[in-house]
């Protein structure tokens, strides 16, 4: 019943997606608005019927309706509710489920919300949406159906991969990085739009600026989330591996933040117009290349599935966007001709435009790190990789300037700077963090890029603070506000460009974070017996006792461990080993004790299985706790940002964009 | 100079700094796969460069001493062996019989030193048809480095 219900909306949605396409095309070419009008009703039939696809599969899986070939494989009666229903995104073909609702959930909203206002682009908008449904609803009726059913129907499911159900994090991650990926197919329909239509002004900067900052959050919401659902399930102690899928999702973050910041020069000065479509298309393509990687095992990962036939599509869809969108780009290349020109050298545009080097650089270096074993193997035969020292030696110096670009950058002036100016602004920061870098010498901080990244994190913190405390204050004596009034008007106020500097201020804790906490990493591996105890650092770890017990769908192996900090006991702390019956191998579960100051991490790697003995790795790691604080502190600046402002978006947009709606025209 | 000749000049510059650090990064960061067959026809080519030696484990020849961490065993492709030492706990996936990469440096006469072991799935063990994915899954994830001091 599921099973037929699920794939006949899924192949009603395709033939729906299919009528769209054609019928607003027929639309534009007829100029017949009724056509626009039943396209952007397919548009909301297709969301409708992806949400039923997705609750009948929630009904299957909280159901346990093992019939169904996914159910069983990601369910089990035994798995609790919680992680039943996150099972959706658990594999391949839940997740092209949840891509396709999500993206339905997003055009539906752009159509809802820009329709009113961007009659001339909305058509193309929504064949370029419709296209990419289309291309998804395929997936998922033909090669990576969510629907199929299987007989036998077994009796209990393998349930969901252990590590999927080991953290509430799962719950997140996955989602939060899938809506980010999908976020930036709005942008690209935008683009697209603009470039098929010829419009190629302003507007569809400005309409796509908000699209792309939720995009740009969402993705760093699922980055953020996915480094600390490493951090405290994979057992390692890091949370970032250079890892070909962790580099995929990097890669459109990278190219969304130059997009971010170019189309601000072109909103204010009509340059870079060729340059930001092109990035809008890069960004919206590697999107597409992240999911490739994610699911054609070509290159291993932690994230890889089995190989399951979609990748050469995924490939070809790629191929097609690029293909398409760059000979539009070039066809239209004559109407995107700069109409401002830079003034001087040392002004905002030219640190955006560096910034934008810089940035692209680090995902040009970052795509062909990853891609080097691949590339190496075609070109001279030989299996070559580049690990971890390859990405740290190209991209903490990139890191670095673009950290200094983060400071100056937003308070530098447009098109022109004084050295008056300049001396003003950042004599004050300047002074303040070589005296922090002074500090962090006195304070045993060694070597040219630990210190370079305190200091350059301390002035972006410095230039960010004075910039909120100047503006408070000027308003302070216009309007005669008490200083906090003062602070959160001026912000509603400018939402735009203080959210950003938050966004800023979140980077700069997070590379403190990142800094301290590898550089003053201190790690033991040994062997104890019950009694014992090693000493890191300021703790000490004693190792207590063994225990084990048996769960509904696991068996566990504790270790008892009692942590102490100059004789004074802090915590008690007990990593564990999971066995699952339908794995092989045990699933280690490792417990962290944060504060503000440092982490301990303790891992269970081996034990004597009589008790007597325990194999453990402790960590140690400074500041960690200031990664996940500078990415929600980035999460909440985008938020700021991205806040409707109503009445004055209203306003500005209705006087140039409520043109009447000739289609065709172009 | 003009503005734009500058300005081609600044981003020539900065171009110019990227490639060249692409270039160092691949140069000091390159590590090649090589079999126990490969080293051994090299007969002790000792060099500084890190290496990537992948095999099976052979059965018998796996040592782990719990009070010193001192692992040993020996990889083999069917026709060569090459003894291998590492400090640390074994990686859970990495069992004799299993295939295992090794990344490390290959000593004058002594046993290929290890800094890291991606312990590889068992190519005997077939997992439960309809599971093949998350087993998969789970030997990728032991592959993350697990390195040691």
């Amino acid at each position: 019943m599921i099973a037929t219900l699920g794939r006949f909306s899924i192949w009603f949605a395709l033939a729906i997606a299919v009528y769209g396409v054609c019928v607003s095309i027929l639309g534009i070419r007829r100029h017949r608005p009724a056509l626009i009008e039943s396209a952007q009703g397919a548009i909301v039939s297709i969301f409708g019927l992806s949400s039923f696809a997705v609750l009948l599969m929630e009904a299957g899986l909280v159901g346990h309706d093992f019939s169904l070939e996914y159910v069983a494989r990601n369910a089990s009666l035994d798995t609790p509710v919680f992680y039943t229903i996150i099972a959706l995104w658990g594999a391949l073909e839940g997740s092209i489920l949840l891509w396709i609702w999500l993206l339905g959930l997003m055009s539906v909203l752009a159509v809802m919300i820009e329709s009113k206002r961007q009659r001339e682009l909305m058509p193309y908008v929504t064949v370029v949406l419709l296209c990419i449904s289309a291309f998804f609803l395929f997936l998922a009726a033909f090669p990576a159906s969510p629907f199929t059913t299987i007989s036998p129907v077994p009796p209990d499911g393998r349930g969901p991969n252990p590590l999927l159900q080991n953290h509430p994090l799962m719950a997140v991650h996955p989602p939060g990085l899938y809506a980010g990926y999908v976020g930036w197919a709005i942008p690209y329909a935008f683009g697209m739009a603009a470039l098929i239509s010829g419009r190629l002004g302003e507007t569809w900067i400005r309409t796509v600026r908000r699209w792309s900052l939720v995009a740009w959050g969402f993705l760093t919401i699922g980055i953020i989330v996915g480094g600390r659902w490493s951090y405290e399930v994979l057992g390692w102690g890091g949370y970032w591996a250079w890892d070909p899928v962790e580099n995929a999702s990097l890669l459109p973050w990278l190219t969304g933040t130059a997009f971010l910041h170019t189309i601000m020069i072109q909103e204010r000065r009509k340059m870079l117009k060729f340059w930001n479509v092109a990035l809008v298309i890069i960004t919206f393509a590697l999107t597409i290349f992240g999911t490739f990687l994610t699911r054609s095992g070509i290159l291993s990962s932690v994230h890889a599935f089995s190989d399951s036939g979609v990748g050469p599509l995924f490939l070809g869809f790629i191929g097609v966007v690029l293909f398409l969108s760059f000979s539009l780009l070039v066809y239209r290349s004559d109407k995107l001709q700069a109409e401002g020109d830079l003034d001087s050298l040392v002004s905002r545009e030219s640190a955006f435009l560096v910034n934008n080097l810089l940035l692209l650089g680090f995902a040009f270096s970052v795509l062909l790190g990853t891609l080097f074993p691949l590339l190496s193997e075609a070109v001279r035969g030989v299996k070559v990789s580049v690990g971890e020292p390859f990405f740290n030696t190209v991209n903490v110096p990139i890191g670095l300037s673009l950290i200094f670009l983060m400071a100056i950058g937003p308070l530098i002036a447009w098109q022109h700077a004084s050295i008056e100016s300049l001396r003003r602004t950042f004599a004050g920061p300047l002074c303040l963090s070589i005296m922090g870098t002074g500090i962090c010498w006195f304070f045993g901080v060694r070597g040219l890029y630990p210190l370079l990244a305190f200091g350059l994190s301390l002035f972006t913190v410095i230039t960010v603070c004075q910039e909120f405390v100047n503006g408070a204050r000027t308003r302070r004596r216009k309007t005669g506000e008490g200083y906090l009034t003062a602070l959160s008007k001026l912000t509603s106020r400018g939402r735009r460009r203080y959210g950003g500097l938050i966004v800023h201020l979140g980077v700069a804790f997070l590379v403190i974070g990142i800094t301290a906490s590898s550089v003053f990493k201190l790690e033991q591996e040994v062997t104890l017996k019950p009694g014992e105890s090693l000493q890191l650092g300021r703790y000490q770890v004693r190792f207590d006792d063994l225990s084990a017990w048996q769960e509904p769908h696991r068996f566990v192996v504790q270790g008892n461990f009692t942590i102490f900090n100059s004789n004074h006991k802090v915590a008690e702390m007990r990593p564990a080993k999971r066995f699952y019956p339908t794995e092989q191998q045990p699933i280690g579960t490792v417990d962290v004790r944060s504060t503000m100051r440092e982490d301990l991490y303790l891992v269970l790697s081996s034990f004597a299985k009589d008790g007597t003995s325990a194999t453990v790795k402790a960590l140690v790691r400074p500041l960690m706790m200031w990664i996940w604080v500078g990415g929600w502190i980035m999460i909440l600046g985008s938020l700021i940002a991205i806040w409707p402002d109503r009445r004055r978006a209203l306003a500005a947009d209705s006087v140039e964009e409520y043109v009447a709606w000739q289609p065709g025209r172009s | 100079m003009t503005k734009k000749t500058k300005l081609l000049l600044g981003g020539g510059v900065i171009v110019m700094a990227l490639a060249y650090l692409i270039n160092s990064g691949i140069r000091e960061a390159s590590v090649y796969y090589i079999t126990p067959s490969e080293l051994k026809a090299k007969g002790g080519a000792v060099s500084d460069r890190s290496l990537r030696l992948g095999g099976m484990v052979v059965p018998g020849s796996l040592h782990w001493e719990p009070q010193t961490l001192k692992l040993t065993f020996r990889l083999t492709d069917g026709k060569e062996e090459v003894a291998v030492e590492h400090t640390g706990s074994p990686p859970d996936l990495f069992k004799e019989g299993a295939g295992a990469v090794v990344e490390g440096k290959c000593t004058a006469d002594g046993p290929f030193q290890s800094s890291m072991i991606m312990a590889k799935h068992s190519e005997e063990y077939s997992p439960p048809k309809e599971g093949g994915a998350p087993a998969e899954h789970i030997h990728r994830t032991f592959m993350k480095p697990q390195r040691t001091q």
